[in-house]
């Protein structure tokens, strides 16, 4: 037997789906509160300026193209798992994962990189605002990557299919964060 | 085709990635506001296209979107709130500290004299 708050639909929608729109809803608050506060201060700093040029845009864009097609294989799950092919949903969020692993890799290997030329978190405001941002959303893209693998493998025994559109929506979510910190933190200079 | 079609998804995800090289490439005509908008704009446009085509919030109830700009509203109300505190030193009965703080090196080391007396 089912739990009931997972079959009720007060609301007009699955309990599942109105859970993750109201995540969706207090992320906005989190990373629309960091990137308003990194807005103001940018603004309010020149020097900021100088100190984003530090930032490699290169490694930006490419992670940006990361989550932009991890983005399309999330959907294309949502797809295949409205149509009941849990298989091909499964298979389709492990290319979604391999996204995640990819980013958080690049990640990893682009802080070595500034840390080693001695822009940390403690050098001035803008590298703890750079660490603090991109370091939550990083927190967010490996926490949806182990949501999706649990997801993935209920999937891939045609069960649960419904948790794949929500997953989905996490991770749609996660890739509008960066989009919005790409141009924060490497192409704003 | 149907709007919801492999091929259009994949047609979505292709002009994201057009964007993309844009809001890359627009910076380099080094001209501000081509910066911002090809920076900001373009990732404004993306943001929507991703919100539209792979959250498909076309499609659930009218107070989800609500519930979304309700939240971003009130942040934009809180850091408004607290921009006066960033933008500015001083006010009607306040002022901020740290902004006048300045270094001064201890005058009494220049005359060889001790600090305290």
């Amino acid at each position: 037997m089912r739990p009931i708050a997972t079959t009720r639909s007060t609301s007009g929608m699955p309990t599942g789906l109105l859970a993750v729109w109201w995540v969706v809803a207090s992320e906005i608050v989190i990373f629309g509160g960091l990137l308003g506060s990194y807005v103001m201060y940018r603004l309010s700093h020149d020097a900021w300026a100088g100190e984003a040029a530090n930032t490699n845009t290169e490694i930006g864009l490419f992670n940006t193209f990361v989550l932009l097609t991890s983005s399309l294989f999330a959907v294309l799950a949502h797809k295949a798992a409205e149509a009941g092919d849990g298989k091909k949903a499964a298979r389709l969020l492990y290319y979604t994962i391999g996204g995640a692993v990819t980013f958080v890799c690049v990640k990893a290997f682009e802080w070595n990189m500034e840390i080693s030329h001695g822009y940390t978190i403690t050098a001035n405001t803008f590298w703890s605002f750079y660490y603090t941002a991109a370091g939550i959303h990083a927190l967010h893209v490996i926490a949806g990557a182990i949501i999706m693998a649990i997801v993935a493998r209920d999937a891939a025994k045609n069960a649960e299919l419904h948790r794949v559109e929500l997953i989905g929506i996490y991770w749609h979510f996660v890739d509008i964060v960066w989009i919005f910190l790409f141009p924060l933190l490497y192409i704003a200079k | 085709m149907s709007e919801n079609s492999d091929t259009n998804y994949v047609k979505i995800w292709a002009i994201l990635l057009v964007l993309l090289i844009i809001s890359y490439l627009g910076p380099m005509l080094e001209i501000q506001i081509v910066t911002l908008l090809t920076a900001f704009g373009i990732a404004a446009v993306k943001a929507y296209m991703v919100a539209k085509h792979f959250m498909h919030v076309n499609h659930v109830p009218r107070f989800i979107p609500y519930l979304m700009i309700t939240c971003l509203v009130f942040m934009l109300l809180f850091v408004a709130g607290t921009a006066p505190d960033v933008y500015r030193d001083s006010g009607d009965n306040w002022v901020k500290p740290a902004a006048q703080w300045q270094y001064m090196p201890p005058q009494a080391a220049d005359h060889g004299e001790p600090a305290h007396h």
